[in-house]
């Protein structure tokens, strides 16, 4: 059996469990054990977790650090926009309608006079925040209902995984143009409140089915032999090693979370002017798309590379996560 | 050793029957898998009762419910006299303490992501009487000690260790309270042989050193024979045989005892061609069909009429009632009559009959000095 390992310092404990000096092995083992460790530090007692394991492998992947990049950088930009634009999104000048790119005006100006590259950089904000916050509400909300359902079982499992069976039912854009429409608040609250509404059922599935995986395991039955409660055999035993595929869904979803607030705003049911979005600059170009492409083109363009680049993310962390591809 | 103490655990008509159900909305119970069917037994202290059986007979879910895992339907578990199937809350948590298990697999009985200190001392975590809290780190590394380990392990992650260690981490867990029971459920039967005889004769050792009674649960005959001294045979959820390990691997009555035996490998060529090998017709029924009678009948040679309507009790067969040898023992079958199936080991040969005679050299002998490797190693890993 410790043969299959093909991993060295692995056989060099094995081997001092088949019988050998064990005192001998053990010196060998431990520094054995340390190669290029995850943080670099602390050369003797601190062996690698799963987790530790998983951001080894993440650290070496490209797609992931050019997405997280990518992501640091919209993050960055969302909390500080004046860094790179300094004028305001809102300044506008409709002489300068549909002019195209101009000494300082990177990106030109849309149908209104506004300065595309100020406003695509300002509407950075909103797309991150409605991405992150949505996915936390759908993360939180879907994983302790679903997580809950899968312990537990019984009645209000059955009767939870009916109601998601409902929410999936909703077409999303029509929920959207039925629900946000009677709101007249123009935060991005309902858009979120919304997101989090249509998109929770997706994680408790996830979350129900990895629970359920997780506690047939026999660590859990020993624990429960033990003498373990509930709630330490949820938080202690299952969410540990239920959570990696709650975290991929969920990461991988963020992006579709934001095309989803820049659909409801380009519908006109999501933000509406004079809020700053990037559904919002798309919805308005659209019409001029023949006169001035580039209104249209900057702020979709930007979309579409932090849509991408939140999913590539959720994709090298589930290739980071997924032990079957260990 | 066994019949004279009083018993530590007795097992009265246990009953497991997972129910089947038909219907989306409105469940309907439409029949029962019976797992475990009326099974009886008892464990005196500092005895090693060893269960046999192939799979889906039920050994499991018998583990399962003498710690507590599985409620019973029917029947009762009775630690010390009491009976601890329906206990609750703080009084369970108390049997807890003193009936642990062993598990099965090595590789997911232990959670990934906890260090090899926190999955031992959990237990004190949930039993924070058992241990201070200063001392408990301490305690940990004894624990890791005396199951062989380097305690200096201990910040160590489960996928570090071999398949062999990761059961002696599972052992000391089960230690970790200073049970009375401990409950092994087939804990050898995913390592590698040559590790099988270590964790074995490490189990022997411990049984010694903290007065430990065993209920060990395995589908291999040999390994059954060499840790236990009284063993039950189960088919389908049920007992059919039962005596010390003398009587059931020298003189088995039971048709289903004799046909398991027959099965095992022999060492030796020539006793290999000399051997009778019962090869038994057709699977084992369906749990939730099980037939009427006896449950062996439909793979016996022997079943006439009578098996198919009268129910074979656990008891000493008629026939051998008043000879006081060592096939006069438990056995479930009508037609019981005593067959050697296995070539007697060595030290069994001369001096066969009566009880205590065999017992002795197993109970003593066997679970000490069987093979020289794991000698050395113990000494090795007390000394580290």
């Amino acid at each position: 059996m410790p043969d299959q390992e093909p991993y060295e310092p692995e056989r060099a404990i094995a081997g001092t469990g088949m019988g050998g000096t064990m005192d001998l092995g053990t010196s060998e083992a431990v520094t054995l054990e340390q190669p290029p460790g995850p943080d670099g530090a602390d050369p003797r007692e601190k062996p690698r977790s799963l987790w530790s394991d998983a951001w080894h492998d993440l650290r070496r992947n490209p797609v992931f650090i050019i997405s997280a990049l990518v992501i640091l950088f919209l993050i960055v930009i969302s909390i500080w926009p004046s860094l790179i634009a300094s004028g305001s999104p809102l300044k506008c000048d409709l002489a300068k309608a549909q002019e195209g790119s101009q000494p300082g005006h990177p990106f030109g100006f849309n149908g209104q006079g506004c300065d595309v590259y100020t406003r695509t950089v300002y509407g950075a904000r909103t797309s991150v925040a409605v991405g992150i916050l949505a996915t936390l509400g759908v993360a939180v909300l879907g994983s302790v209902l679903g997580g809950l359902a899968g312990f537990f079982g019984g009645a209000g499992d059955a009767v939870l995984s009916r109601i998601t069976d409902i929410f999936f039912a909703i077409p999303v854009v029509l929920g959207g143009l039925v629900l946000l429409s009677v709101i007249t608040s123009n935060t991005i609250w309902p858009v979120i409140g919304f997101i989090v509404l249509l998109g929770w059922p997706q994680i408790s599935r996830i979350a129900r089915g990895s629970v359920i995986t997780a506690k047939q395991n026999d660590y859990v039955q020993a624990a429960r032999a033990l003498g373990a409660s509930n709630s330490r055999l949820l938080l202690r035993h299952i969410a540990p090693n239920a959570i990696a595929p709650v975290i991929v869904v969920a990461t991988i979803a963020l992006g579709t979370y934001i095309s989803l607030e820049a659909t409801l705003s380009f519908l006109g049911v999501g933000l509406k002017p004079p809020s700053v979005s990037w559904g919002i600059d798309i919805s308005s170009a659209a019409p001029y798309v023949r006169n001035a492409p580039h209104a249209l083109l900057w702020p979709s363009g930007a979309l579409a590379i932090t849509v991408l680049a939140f999913i590539m993310l959720g994709d090298a962390v589930r290739d980071a996560l997924d032990p079957k591809l260990r | 050793m066994a019949e004279t103490t009083e018993p530590i655990l007795e097992v009265r008509g246990l009953v497991k029957h997972y129910p089947l159900t038909s219907g989306i909305l409105f469940k309907k119970q439409v029949g029962a898998v019976k797992a475990v069917d009326g099974v009886d037994f008892e464990l005196a202290r500092g005895e090693t009762l060893g269960i046999v059986g192939e799979s889906g007979c039920g050994k499991s879910t018998v583990a399962k419910m003498l710690v507590n895992l599985e409620r019973p339907t029917a029947g009762e578990i009775r630690y010390k006299g009491e009976d601890i199937t329906r206990l609750s809350g703080k009084a369970l948590k108390t049997v807890r303490r003193n009936i642990q298990m062993v598990f099965q697999d090595p590789y997911t009985s232990l959670n990934p992501r906890m260090t090899v200190g926190d999955i031992i001392g959990e237990a004190y975590d949930i039993h924070p009487e058992v241990a201070p809290k200063g001392d408990r780190r301490k305690r940990v590394q004894d624990l890791l000690d005396v199951v062989g380990l380097n305690p200096e392990y201990i910040n160590r992650y489960p996928h570090q260790f071999s398949g062999g260690q990761r059961q002696r981490i599972g052992i000391a867990r089960g230690l970790a309270l200073r049970p009375e029971i401990i409950v092994a459920d087939e804990p050898v039967s995913a390592l590698d042989v040559s590790v099988q005889a270590q964790v074995i004769n490490l189990m022997g050792r411990l049984q010694d050193e903290f007065d430990l009674s065993y209920i060990f649960i395995a589908h291999d005959l040999s390994i059954v024979r060499h840790i236990s001294d009284r063993v039950g045979v189960m088919y389908l959820g049920r007992i059919v045989e039962t005596g010390r390990d003398a009587e059931i691997y020298d003189h088995p009555t039971h048709p289903y005892t004799q046909a398991l035996l027959s099965a095992v490998p022999v060492p030796d060529p020539e006793a290999r061609e000399h051997r009778e090998r019962i090869i038994l017709a057709g699977d084992v029924p369906s749990p939730t069909n099980i037939p009427s009678g006896c449950r062996f009948r439909t793979r016996c040679w022997k079943a006439q009429e009578r098996c198919a309507l009268e129910v074979p009790l656990l008891a000493v067969p008629a026939e051998f009632r008043d000879v006081s040898g060592p096939a006069a023992h438990d056995s479930a079958c009508h037609f019981a009559e005593e067959k050697q199936v296995v070539p007697p080991e060595e030290p069994d040969q001369p001096g066969a009959p009566g009880p205590a005679g065999p017992s002795g050299p197993h109970g003593a002998g066997g679970s000490h000095g069987a093979d020289g490797p794991h000698g050395s190693h113990r000494e090795d890993s007390e000394g580290g």
